[in-house]
């Protein structure tokens, strides 16, 4: 009995022991969110062969970032979805935005090309509500008295597994529509009262260019990649704007960084002539007084991409931050960052 | 005579160790087995119970899924995962029953092994590649042609006509019913191919020797025979296509939605939980999507005991009629 005992210890030990994150020497190693996946890889092998430092990140999505970060088994996590100044605090976290996207509508109706359809919040809230269902609703051929839109059902396509993008979406939606907000609401998922769900960018994507009368939400990059079929958005001044890098920098430039609790703000329907309205940065949470000796390295790091990787960035079609909110964001890592008691930053 | 004689109770002292060693090693297996499901078991409790205290029954019985208002029940999942297995099983059974019989009695002997191959290949398949496969390739041809013609012929009959309505989206619960069949086509098959072949050659030979077709040799002679075998590889295909996830995220249409209509989107437990549990934030959430897994588990069970229970009862008229 005692070598039973014995063997499944052993065999516990193993088990357990594959999932222990190993610790490889000077590496920074980091978890969260996917949206921001490819360019935080792109960043970390461009940074591994300048200064020999890797990044080890894990793309396990917002909420596993979150909770690595809480549980201090990483040295920063990641979300796309900015934490409540309150929960900040609670946990003894920092967040700051660290790249900027965005999302855009795609729609496959016969004859319509890219950018020819223009639509305002109030009516793609109405569409994935189920209360526009054809192509020649009344509602649409205001905003568009040029085209000749076809007598077709519309058939809305949702991301259906919890993503950053549908957060940016649901929450875009919300703040146009009181309606939306009050039978949806905003979240990385919620349940859509119409419409199929697709995984990820490339199943809305698809489901999307497959289906006659489509209409779909992907990230800016895809539709940049894909020369999808997008539709143009009404923003908050009432201008119609196309999805393009300077559409939602304008976004971020115009947003108030500087008034926003642990930059708690959400870039969706901000100010401006030329912002895009469903832009949204990505988040690192760090703790504000770390335990963790690598903290300075990543501190180093996210400046480098910062500075030196906003053109690897917009290689990637992702936005980099404005100048003047890196300047703010360096200041808190000043003011309220330090590892184990001690200012890291700037670093020496 | 200078051969080194190990002395008779230093061996048997020997050969008791060993065997004492075997049993041991044998019974830990076994029962490392038993502790991981425990401690799975144990886990999903532990981990679902905040929502199971919140919702009570009502988990079992709402199909409301929605993560805004912290309201959540399974029902949906349930019945997208009991719908689509039953689909697969629906279209693979008869199937690999086709191919089993053909490998076993039909086919030529120097293509048994050939055709042998290519179906086990068919389970080495990666799943995430089955899901790929159902929504670039299969997804379309459905919404192109399949569908709309069953809407079409199907759609206005009676009673059964429910089932064929709404617009064709490509995927959804039929189309992920599609890929579930294939995926467990060659675990069936290769069950149902070994217990027919071994199926007495003297029962067999005497069948046809008393002028019985293939036809009555196989549905009288090798089927009553093989019938625990033949059941016992329905039930691992069962299993499987209700556990199975990649594929079915990418083709089911991932709606909290019972709609009645097989070509409408639907969801699976798997699916769900594949879906939103990596995005998923606060206790309530988090621990409904754990309890989703407890409720797959459950479930499984269910139809694993539901399968022997058969079984038993088969195995006792059988008996009684000898």
């Amino acid at each position: 009995m005692h070598r039973t005992i014995c063997l499944i210890a052993m065999a516990a030990a193993a088990l357990t022991g594959a999932w222990t994150p190993v610790a490889l020497g000077d590496d920074i190693s980091g978890a969260g969110a996917t949206f921001p996946y490819p360019i935080y890889a792109k960043w970390a092998e461009a940074y591994k062969q300048k200064t020999g430092i890797g990044l080890n990140y894990q793309s396990i999505g917002s909420g596993g970032g979150i909770k690595q970060i809480e549980a201090s088994t990483v040295t920063f996590g990641a979300s796309d979805k900015p934490l409540e100044p309150a929960d900040l605090k609670q946990n003894g976290l920092v967040q700051w935005p660290q790249i900027i996207g965005g999302v855009v509508p795609v729609i496959n109706i016969p004859g319509i090309k890219p950018g020819d359809l223009v639509l305002d919040g109030a009516t793609l809230a109405s569409i994935y509500l189920g209360e526009i269902s054809r192509w020649n609703d009344p509602a649409i051929k205001k905003l568009n008295p040029s085209l000749n839109l076809p007598k077709l059902d519309i058939a809305p396509v949702y991301r259906s597994d919890g993503s950053g993008t549908n957060y940016l979406f649901t929450n875009y939606l919300s703040q146009v529509s009181p309606n939306f907000s009050k039978t949806i609401g905003a979240n990385t998922s919620v349940q859509w009262p119409v419409g199929i769900g697709a995984k990820g960018n490339e199943g809305v994507a698809n489901q999307t260019t497959q289906t006659g009368g489509a209409i779909g939400y992907v990230e800016y990059a895809y539709v940049k990649q894909t020369n999808m079929t997008f539709a143009r958005l009404i923003n908050r001044d009432g201008k119609a704007v196309a999805p393009e890098a300077k559409a939602f920098q304008a976004a971020a430039a115009n947003a108030d960084w500087a008034h926003a609790d642990g930059y708690y703000l959400i870039l969706t329907n901000q100010p401006g002539a030329t912002s895009w309205p469903i832009t949204g940065a990505s988040f690192i949470l760090v703790h504000a007084d770390s335990k963790d000796a690598h903290t300075a390295a990543a501190l180093k790091f996210f400046d480098w991409a910062y500075t030196q990787g906003q053109s690897l960035a917009e290689g990637l079609d992702y936005v980099p931050i404005p100048a003047p909110v890196i300047k703010l964001v360096e200041k808190t890592w000043q003011d309220s960052l330090t590892v184990n008691g001690k200012p890291v930053w700037p670093a020496k | 005579m200078s051969a080194v004689t190990i002395p008779y109770k230093v061996q048997l002292r020997r050969e008791a160790r060993t065997e004492r060693l075997f049993r041991v090693g044998a019974t830990a297996a076994a029962l490392l087995v038993l502790a991981l499901l425990a401690g799975v078991l144990l886990a999903l409790v532990y981990g679902g119970w905040p929502a199971l205290k919140t919702f009570r029954f009502g988990f079992l019985t709402h199909t409301i899924w929605n993560p805004v208002t912290e309201q959540f029940g399974a029902l949906a999942a349930l019945y997208g995962t009991v719908i689509t297995s039953l689909i697969a099983m629906i279209m693979a059974v008869p199937v690999a029953f086709g191919i089993a019989v053909f490998l076993t009695e039909t086919c030529p002997l120097w293509l048994r092994t050939p055709i042998g191959t290519c179906i086990e290949l068919l389970a080495a398949v990666p799943s995430i590649v089955f899901g790929i496969w159902g929504l670039f390739v299969l997804a379309p041809v459905l919404q192109h042609w399949v569908q709309p013609w069953l809407i079409d012929v199907l759609g206005d009959l009676p009673l059964i006509g429910k089932l064929f309505r709404g617009p064709p989206f490509g995927i959804g619960l039929l189309t992920a019913g599609f890929v579930l069949a294939v995926m467990v086509l060659p675990f069936i098959t290769s069950v149902m191919r070994e217990v027919f072949l071994s199926t007495p050659r003297s029962l067999k030979e005497a069948a046809y020797g008393l002028g019985a077709t293939q036809w009555e040799v196989v549905w009288d002679v090798v089927l009553p025979n093989a019938r625990a075998g033949v059941i016992g590889g329905i039930m691992l295909g069962l299993g499987r296509a209700l556990g199975e996830t990649m594929a079915v995220t990418f083709v089911v249409g991932n709606a909290h939605r019972i709609s009645g209509s097989l070509l409408a989107p639907g969801t699976t437990i798997s699916a769900s939980i594949a879906n939103e549990f990596t995005e998923a934030v606060g206790t309530l959430y988090t621990s409904s999507l754990i309890a989703l897994g407890l409720l797959l588990f459950v479930l499984t069970f269910i139809i694993i005991a539901a399968a022997r229970l058969l079984l038993l009862r088969l195995e006792a008229r059988h008996g009684a009629r000898l």
